[in-house]
C-alpha cells in the first residue's frame, strides 16, 4: 500500500515539476505511456487472466479511436459524449467478434480474431469519407483539453481507474471464474459453469477498456488512422503485455512503459558503439525488439513483473 | 432417476455404444463394469453431456436431457468425476472446492466485491474437504498433492456442487490399497446422500459397494443384476469376469 | 499459390502442434534468395530452383535452432516467439538486401495466351496454376500413397500415438519443416514478378495463408486445398460482384463507399461462417 501511494505522489507530482522545467514534451510523452498503459491493461485481462489470445485487440483500440474522432469532427466535441460512445462502440465490437470467436478454441481463436481484426483495418481503410487511408486530423481534443498538463491528470486519472477496476474485478467471483476457465476449461464446465457467458463478458469488457484508450490516443495526437487497426498493433499490444507480466496487475502498465521508454531512448541517444558497427542501427530497431522479445519467451515468460515478484519471494 | 434409451455412439468405423439403456434408481449405488474398450467412459461422456449421442436418449428425474448442455446437467445435480484427474492444478486445494461451491450459489456476474469475503462459500468448501479426507491439505497447491489425495480432491469438486447423482469415472484409478480403502468409505459415507453410478475396475470395491452391477461389453449391456447373480452369469464370467475375481 | 503456402502451414501445425506466423517469413526469404540466384544465373528457372533448397536448409536451421524448443511450450509463446521471428527475420532481410529487390518476370511468359479464341489469358498465371497444380498431385501422392506420407498423416492426426509407435519424431519434423520451407520457396518465387519483391510481403499473404487453413481445417492438404480454392474464388467474386450488387441496391455515393470495402471483406465474412458451423474447419485432421 505504501509503495502504490508513494507511486500516485510521484506520478502526481511529474507534471508539476516538468511545467516548472518548461519541458512539456515528457508530460505528452507520459501520457501517451499511460493510455498504452490502459490499452495493455485491457488485453491482459483478456489474454493474462481469461486465457483468451486474441491478436485482434487493435481492433478495438482502433475502434474508440476512430468512434472518438468521428464525433470531433462531426462538432461533438464533449469528451463526455465522445468518451463513452467509444467505449460503448468498441463494447458492441467486441461483442459481436467475440460471440462468433469464441466458439472456437486454440489457434483457430486465434487467426479468427486476427482475420477480424484485418476485416476491421479494411473496413476503416476504404471510409473515405473519414479519411480513408490517409487518416482523419482533428481540429482539437475532446472537451479542449490542450493542456498538456491537464490532459496528464485526466489520463492519470483514467489509468488508475481502470487498474484499480482491473484490481476489484481480479479478486471477485467472476475474476475467480475467469482464470479458472483458463486453467483447465474442461473442469470448470464440469462444476456447471457456462464457460462462454463468462468469455464472452471478459472479452467485452476488455474491449470496452480498449476502447477507452482508442479515444484517448485519437485526442492526445489529434489525428487517428487505419493502422492504429493493423495488426501488427495488436503484436505490439502484446508484446507489452508478455514483457511487463502477463496475468499481473501491473503488467500491461510496466510493459507499456519500458517498450515505450526504451523506443523513445534508442531514437533519442545514439550508442557510439552500435553506430560504428551498424550506421543505420536506429531504423533496425525492431531487430532489437525481436531479440528480446525472443528472450524473454525463452527465458522469462513471467515478464517484468513476474522477476520482480520473484525476487521479493526470494528476499523473503 | 438416470435413465438411459438406446443410446449409441460410433467414431468412424468404430461402434463405441451400442443401442446402450440403462436405469439407475434414486438412492442406489450402480456399478458399470466391463473389460477395457468396452465403451464405458464414452458412455459416461454422454451422460454428462461433453459427448453427444448419435440417437438414443437421455432422462434425468424423468425429463430429456439429450440435448442439455454439461453445465446445464450439473444445475439440475448430474455430477461427474474424471477418470483422468482434472482438477485445477494451480489453485488451492480450498479454492478448488469454494469454486465448485460458487457455482451453484447464486450467480458469478459479480465484479466487484472480493471473494475472499464470502466465508459461507468457504466453510462449506471446508466441510467437503473434511468430508473427502483432505482437512489437512486445504492450503496445498493441488498441482501438489498426492496422486490418492488428487483423486479425493476429484470427487470433492463432483460432491461439492451437491449432485443428486453423481458420476464416478473409475475413483480408484492407480491408488494402492490403503487408498482405495479410504475412497471406499468415503463412497460409503456419501451414498445416503447421493445416487452413485460407478465405474470400476477394482472388483473388490465393486462387490463391496454396488447395490445392483451393469456389465458393459463392446458398447452393448449384456447383463444388469445384483452383484451375487452377477457374479454367478456365464456369459459375464466369459466375457470379463473370468480371471478378475475369485468364486 | 495461396495453397501451397496453405499446405506447408496445416502441416507443420497439424503435426508439430506449432504456431508458426514466422512461415511468412520464410515465403518473404524465397522470393529474395530467388531474386538473387536468378541475377546472379541469369536464368529464371535456375534462379527458382535453386532458391527452393536453400530456403529449405534455412527453415531447417531456424527449425533446429530456435523452433524446438517451442514445440512444449503453449500457443501463447509460440505466437510470440514465432512473432519475434518476424520482427528479427524482417530486419536481417533489409540489412542484407535492403529494403526490396527486383525479380522481373521471364520474357518468354510475360505474353498472354489464348485459352480460347478470344480470351486470352496471362501466361505467367498459366505457368503458376500449372506449377501449383502440379505440386498439389505431387504433395497428394506423397502423402497419400508413399511411407513417409503416411508417417506425416499419422503424426498430424495423432502426435503421441505416433511417438508412441517409436517414430523418429525428431527428424520427422525437421524434414516437414524443410518441405513447408521448399513450397514457401516456390510461393514466394513464383509470386515474384506479379507482386513485389518486398519486406514485409510475408505478412499480409500469411494472414490469408491461415485464413484458408483455418476454413479448410488445420493437419489437412485437402482442407488447404480446398480451403485454397474456396478463398480464391470467394475473393474474386466478392471484388468483382458485390460493389456491383450494392451499386444496384444502394445509392452510388453509399454503394461506391461501401461496395469495395465489402468485397475486401468477403473473405474474412466467409471464414466467419464457416468458423460458426465448423468450429474446427471442413476436414480436420483431428476429429
Amino acid at each position: 500500500m505504501k509503495k502504490n501511494i508513494l507511486l500516485i505522489i510521484v506520478l502526481a507530482a511529474f507534471p508539476l515539476v516538468m511545467q516548472a522545467a518548461d519541458n512539456l514534451f515528457y508530460v505528452s510523452f507520459a501520457s501517451r505511456v499511460m493510455i498504452y498503459a490502459i490499452a495493455a491493461t485491457s488485453l491482459n485481462l483478456a489474454l493474462g487472466y481469461g486465457g483468451m489470445i486474441s491478436f485482434g485487440h487493435a481492433a478495438f483500440v482502433g475502434t474508440g479511436a476512430y468512434v472518438a474522432s468521428i464525433c470531433i469532427a462531426e462538432g461533438v466535441t464533449s469528451a463526455w459524449i465522445g468518451w463513452p460512445a467509444a467505449i460503448a462502440a468498441s463494447a458492441l465490437a467486441a461483442w459481436a467478434i467475440g460471440a462468433v470467436s469464441l466458439r472456437t478454441r486454440g489457434v483457430y481463436f486465434i487467426m479468427i480474431t486476427l482475420a477480424f481484426a484485418q476485416m476491421m483495418f479494411y473496413l476503416v481503410n476504404s471510409m473515405k469519407a473519414y479519411g480513408g487511408d490517409e487518416g482523419l486530423t482533428l481540429p482539437q481534443r475532446a472537451s479542449n483539453l490542450g493542456n498538456e498538463v491537464a490532459f496528464y491528470y485526466v489520463v492519470l486519472c483514467l489509468l488508475a481507474a481502470t487498474i484499480f477496476l482491473l484490481y476489484r474485478l481480479i479478486n471477485s467471483r467472476f475474476g475467480r471464474v475467469i482464470v479458472a476457465i483458463r486453467e483447465n476449461e474442461a473442469r470448470a464446465v464440469a462444476v456447471g459453469y457456462p464457460v462462454f457467458r463468462y468469455q464472452l463478458a471478459c472479452f467485452v469488457i476488455a474491449g470496452a477498456a480498449a476502447g477507452l484508450a482508442g479515444a484517448l490516443l485519437a485526442s492526445h495526437g489529434k489525428y487517428v488512422n487505419p493502422n492504429v487497426l493493423h495488426w501488427s498493433q495488436s503484436g505490439t499490444l502484446m508484446i507489452m503485455v508478455i514483457l511487463g507480466g502477463v496475468g499481473r496487475l501491473w503488467g500491461g502498465a510496466i510493459g507499456a512503459a519500458v517498450l515505450l521508454g526504451l523506443e523513445h531512448l534508442i531514437a533519442e541517444h545514439p550508442i557510439a558503439w552500435l553506430a560504428a558497427l551498424l550506421p543505420n542501427y536506429q531504423q533496425h530497431a525492431n531487430l532489437g525488439v525481436g531479440l528480446v522479445l525472443l528472450a524473454i519467451v525463452l527465458f522469462a515468460p513471467q515478464g517484468i513483473a513476474g522477476l520482480l515478484a520473484k525476487e521479493k519471494h526470494a528476499a523473503a | 432417476m438416470l435413465r438411459l434409451e438406446g443410446v449409441s455412439k460410433r467414431f468412424g468405423g468404430l461402434v463405441a455404444t451400442d443401442g446402450v439403456s440403462l436405469e439407475v434408481a434414486q438412492g442406489e449405488v450402480h456399478a458399470l463394469i466391463g473389460p477395457n474398450g468396452a465403451g464405458k467412459t464414452t458412455l459416461i461422456g454422454q451422460i454428462s453431456g461433453t459427448l453427444p449421442p448419435d440417437s438414443g436418449e437421455i432422462f434425468f428425474e424423468d425429463k430429456r436431457i439429450t440435448k442439455v448442455p454439461p453445465h446445464a446437467r450439473v444445475a439440475v445435480g448430474l455430477a461427474r468425476s474424471h477418470q483422468i484427474t482434472s482438477i485445477f492444478r494451480r489453485f488451492s486445494v480450498l479454492d478448488n472446492l469454494a469454486l465448485a461451491v460458487q457455482a451453484r450459489s447464486g450467480s458469478s456476474f459479480s465484479f466487484w466485491k472480493p471473494v475472499a469475503k464470502e466465508t459461507a462459500l468457504f466453510d462449506e468448501a471446508r466441510s467437503i474437504a473434511d468430508e473427502v479426507g483432505l482437512s489437512d491439505r486445504t492450503d496445498a497447491t493441488a498441482g501438489n498433492l498426492a496422486h490418492g489425495e488428487q483423486r479425493a480432491l476429484e470427487v470433492g469438486l463432483a460432491l461439492a456442487t451437491r449432485p443428486k447423482l453423481v458420476l464416478l469415472d473409475e475413483p480408484m484409478a492407480g491408488m494402492g490399497p490403503e487408498e482405495s480403502q479410504r475412497m471406499i468409505a468415503l463412497i460409503e459415507r456419501i451414498r445416503s446422500r447421493v445416487t452413485v453410478l460407478l465405474v470400476e475396475h477394482d472388483m473388490d470395491a465393486v462387490f463391496r459397494l454396488a447395490g445392483r452391477i451393469s456389465v458393459l461389453v463392446s458398447g452393448r449391456i449384456i447383463a444388469t443384476d445384483v452383484p451375487g447373480k452377477i457374479k454367478s452369469n456365464e456369459e459375464v464370467r466369459r466375457a470379463y469376469l473370468g480371471d478378475e475375481v475369485a468364486a | 499459390m495461396l495453397f501451397l503456402l496453405a499446405a506447408g502451414l496445416t502441416l507443420v501445425f497439424g503435426i508439430m502442434d506449432m504456431i508458426n506466423l514466422a512461415h511468412g517469413s520464410l515465403y518473404m526469404l524465397g522470393a529474395f534468395l530467388a531474386s538473387t540466384f536468378v541475377a546472379l544465373t541469369g536464368s529464371f528457372t535456375a534462379g527458382v530452383l535453386l532458391a527452393i533448397p536453400a530456403t529449405a536448409i534455412l527453415g531447417m536451421a531456424l527449425e533446429v535452432t530456435v523452433l524446438r524448443t517451442l514445440y512444449e511450450r503453449d500457443h501463447l509463446s509460440q505466437v510470440l516467439a514465432t512473432f519475434a521471428l518476424i520482427l528479427i527475420l524482417n530486419e536481417v532481410v533489409r540489412l542484407v538486401w535492403g529494403s526490396d529487390a527486383a525479380l522481373p518476370m521471364p520474357a518468354a511468359l510475360s505474353g498472354p495466351v489464348e485459352l480460347l479464341p478470344g480470351l486470352p489469358y496471362p501466361a505467367y498465371r498459366l505457368v503458376i496454376i500449372a506449377v501449383g497444380l502440379f505440386i498439389a498431385v505431387i504433395l497428394y501422392l506423397l502423402v497419400a500413397k508413399t511411407k513417409i506420407g503416411m508417417l506425416v498423416r499419422a503424426g498430424a492426426s495423432n502426435r503421441e500415438m505416433a511417438l508412441a509407435m517409436g517414430v523418429n519424431i525428431k527428424l520427422l519434423f525437421t524434414l516437414v519443416f524443410g518441405a513447408g520451407a521448399a513450397l514457401c520457396a516456390v510461393a514466394g518465387a513464383m509470386l515474384a514478378p506479379l507482386f513485389a519483391v518486398q519486406v514485409g510481403m510475408g505478412e499480409n499473404i500469411l494472414i490469408l495463408a491461415f485464413v484458408v487453413i483455418v476454413i479448410g481445417g488445420i493437419g489437412s492438404i485437402r482442407g488447404a486445398l480446398v480451403g485454397a480454392v474456396l478463398v480464391g474464388v470467394v475473393d474474386t467474386i466478392g471484388r468483382a460482384f458485390l460493389p456491383l450488387l450494392f451499386g444496384l441496391v444502394f445509392q452510388p455515393r453509399v454503394a461506391s463507399a461501401a461496395g469495395p470495402a465489402i468485397a475486401s471483406v468477403s473473405i474474412y465474412l466467409l471464414m466467419a461462417v464457416i468458423l460458426y458451423f465448423k468450429p474446427k474447419g471442413l476436414f480436420p485432421a483431428r476429429g
